[in-house]
């Protein structure tokens, strides 16, 4: 069996490799639109406390519905749009799904920031934004990465699932090994998912790690 | 120079309206520290706070060298006054280097520029500038974090000088070697200081004037000395302690108790001449000093009394000299220690400077002192 998956993967290396980029793309951007949604967001809630319970209340709405279910909802709302299949269903699902990690950790970040430190900043003549850049951005970044390192592994699976609606990606290696009772390329597409999600955790690993200003890591 | 001019703020809490200052008026001359002591909720960091505008006052003014603090933008406003917290509030993910460059930054100096500000001061607040630049605020001690936060606050030179109990975090021997290290700069430097305390001795020791508040109002504002002595009520008196007339000591030097003119005796004296300068001066011990003049024995009217013969050959040597610079504390605790009445006086080199007697300590406690030091 495990033979017979692996053959089917070197035969269609070329093919598999393809829709592993697409996978890996499709998911990076999506994070990465919703980065620039959710850390504005994230930020701009922490100034206007007042804003919290509805942005948060809305993300977390968002999160429970089931990823079928949203993806489904995607196809009628962007179809007004002009464009209800493909890549943008799966693009804006989880942009949505991602945005709750996100948002929260960014606000709950910067509300992290000790008020010693804020007011050291206030006290030394920073304005707002000096602030944000110099002391609370810096010291939140731990946070708000682990908030998209959470998004980016989930959300492997959310662009899986949306391969039914011509997404591509490797959710097409699954649906593809359902619909032709193909065993070989469902483990396929499987191994390559949980791979992919180990890869894409690690990756952002390092790169929050590498975010981290020195004086705040371990040992460093 | 800082004045508030009929100065008030309340808070509003759940409980109703919070009255953190009531009408207070005083004035801060340029180059002095000013204490602002009293219990905890007593209103003194609020006060504090009023001057780089963190709390807006509900009534009155802040002058800062005569102009209201309300017309000045708070942001150059802010980067203008030094302020020094508790915790000192250094930046974590910032180096010892970039934490004091935080103002000047702000204010667009050049990193060289920085560098400079930044080993100059470290080395000020006593901190080898080649070991600590490139430290991060967790690799340091608590005095040294502070020390850290001295520096931050002076580094674009400010006139002004905010802090908060600056040393309330550290531990005693530490706290005082800050004060010290904090004095010595101070002479240097000038600032006009404004300074938020709860501890008595600390006040004592660094206030040119103390402002003693309870609840909001101002209840004494005065030099220490005075405070001590004349506390205006009853408050104030608890406050500074039942011990107050002791810890005025510490605002004396021998030097201004001693008595400079006693006298003294040499070895080729006769114990005649010693007896009849004691009897003149008043005194039962007398000082033997040595060719030059350092402080070498003693002698007794008694012993002076009942022999003949020179002063070197019955002299016997002190058991303990207290220098000049030291306060009457010491002095004191001297005496106790050694079970004597009196002291002779002498310098960083030895020789005799003046006598100080226990009757001559209660005199001078006695006094009120307008100009310590």
């Amino acid at each position: 069996m495990i033979e017979d998956t692996l053959r089917f993967l070197v035969e269609n290396r070329q093919w598999v490799l393809t829709k592993s980029l697409e996978h890996l793309l499709l998911v990076c951007g999506a994070v990465l639109l919703a980065v620039l949604v959710g850390v504005p967001l994230g930020m701009l809630i922490s100034r206007y406390p007042g804003a919290v319970r509805w942005v948060l209340s809305a993300t977390t709405v968002v999160m429970t519905v089931p990823t079928a279910a949203l993806l489904t909802l995607m196809v009628p709302v962007l179809g007004l749009l002009g464009g209800g299949l493909g890549y943008a269903p799966a693009l804006l699902a989880v942009l949505l799904y991602s945005l709750l990690p996100i948002v929260r950790n960014t606000y709950t970040a910067i509300g992290n920031v000790s008020p010693a430190l804020r007011e050291s900043a206030i006290g030394l003549g920073m304005t707002p934004g000096e602030r944000l850049r110099l002391v609370e951005i810096p010291l939140a970044i731990p946070v708000i990465m682990a908030g998209i390192r959470i998004a980016a592994v989930y959300n492997i699976g959310t662009v899986a699932v949306a391969a039914y609606l011509g997404a591509g990606g490797l959710g097409v290696l699954v649906s593809r090994g359902l619909a032709q009772n193909d065993l070989r390329q469902l483990l396929a597409g499987a191994l390559l998912l949980g791979g992919l999600a180990v890869l894409v955790d690690v990756a952002l690993g390092r790169l929050q790690r590498h975010l981290t200003p020195q004086g705040l890591r371990e040992g460093g | 120079m800082i004045r508030f001019a009929a100065l008030s703020k309340f808070f509003d809490t759940p409980d109703g309206s919070v009255v953190a200052a009531d009408q207070i008026t005083l004035e801060v001359p340029e180059g002095h520290i000013c204490v602002l002591l009293g219990p905890s909720g007593c209103g003194k960091t609020t006060l504090l706070r009023m001057v780089n505008r963190l709390v807006e006052p509900s009534a009155g003014t802040v002058f800062l060298e005569e102009r209201d603090v309300r017309n000045l933008d708070p942001v150059p406003l802010r980067r203008n006054i030094g302020y020094v917290i508790q915790q000192a509030g250094l930046f974590p993910h910032l180096t010892v280097e970039a934490n004091i460059g935080v103002v000047p930054g702000l204010l667009g100096w050049d990193s060289r520029r920085i560098r400079r500000r930044a080993e100059a001061l470290l080395e000020m607040v006593a901190l080898d500038p080649a070991l600590f630049l490139r430290r991060y605020p967790r690799q340091l001690s608590t005095g040294q974090q502070q020390r850290v936060g001295l520096a931050r606050a002076l580094a674009a030179d400010p006139p002004v000088l905010l802090m908060d109990e600056p040393f309330g975090d550290i531990d005693p021997l530490n706290r005082i070697s800050l004060q010290d290290q904090f004095l010595a700069m101070q002479r240097e430097l000038g600032k006009t200081v404004l300074f938020v305390s709860h501890d008595v001795d600390e006040a004592i020791k660094v206030a040119d004037r103390i402002a003693i508040l309870r609840k909001g109002r101002l209840e004494q504002y005065d030099a220490p000395d005075s405070l001590l002595a004349h506390p205006a009520n009853g408050f104030v008196a608890e406050f500074v302690g039942a011990d107050r007339t002791l810890k005025r000591l510490q605002l004396v030097r021998v030097a201004q108790a001693m008595d400079p003119g006693a006298p003294r005796v040499r070895s080729e004296d006769t114990l005649e001449r010693a007896a009849e300068l004691m009897a003149e001066h008043g005194y039962d011990h007398i000082v033997f000093v040595g060719p030059r003049g350092r402080a070498r024995g003693s002698l007794s009217l008694a012993l002076a009394r009942a022999e003949r013969g020179t002063c070197g050959e019955f002299r016997t040597t002190l058991k303990t000299t207290v220098n000049v610079h030291d306060d009457l504390r010491t002095a004191v605790s001297l005496m106790f220690t050694h079970a004597v009445t009196w002291l002779a006086c002498v310098d960083d080199d030895g020789f005799f400077k003046g006598f100080l007697t226990q009757r001559r300590i209660t005199q001078v406690l006695s006094e009120v002192y307008q100009d310590p030091g």
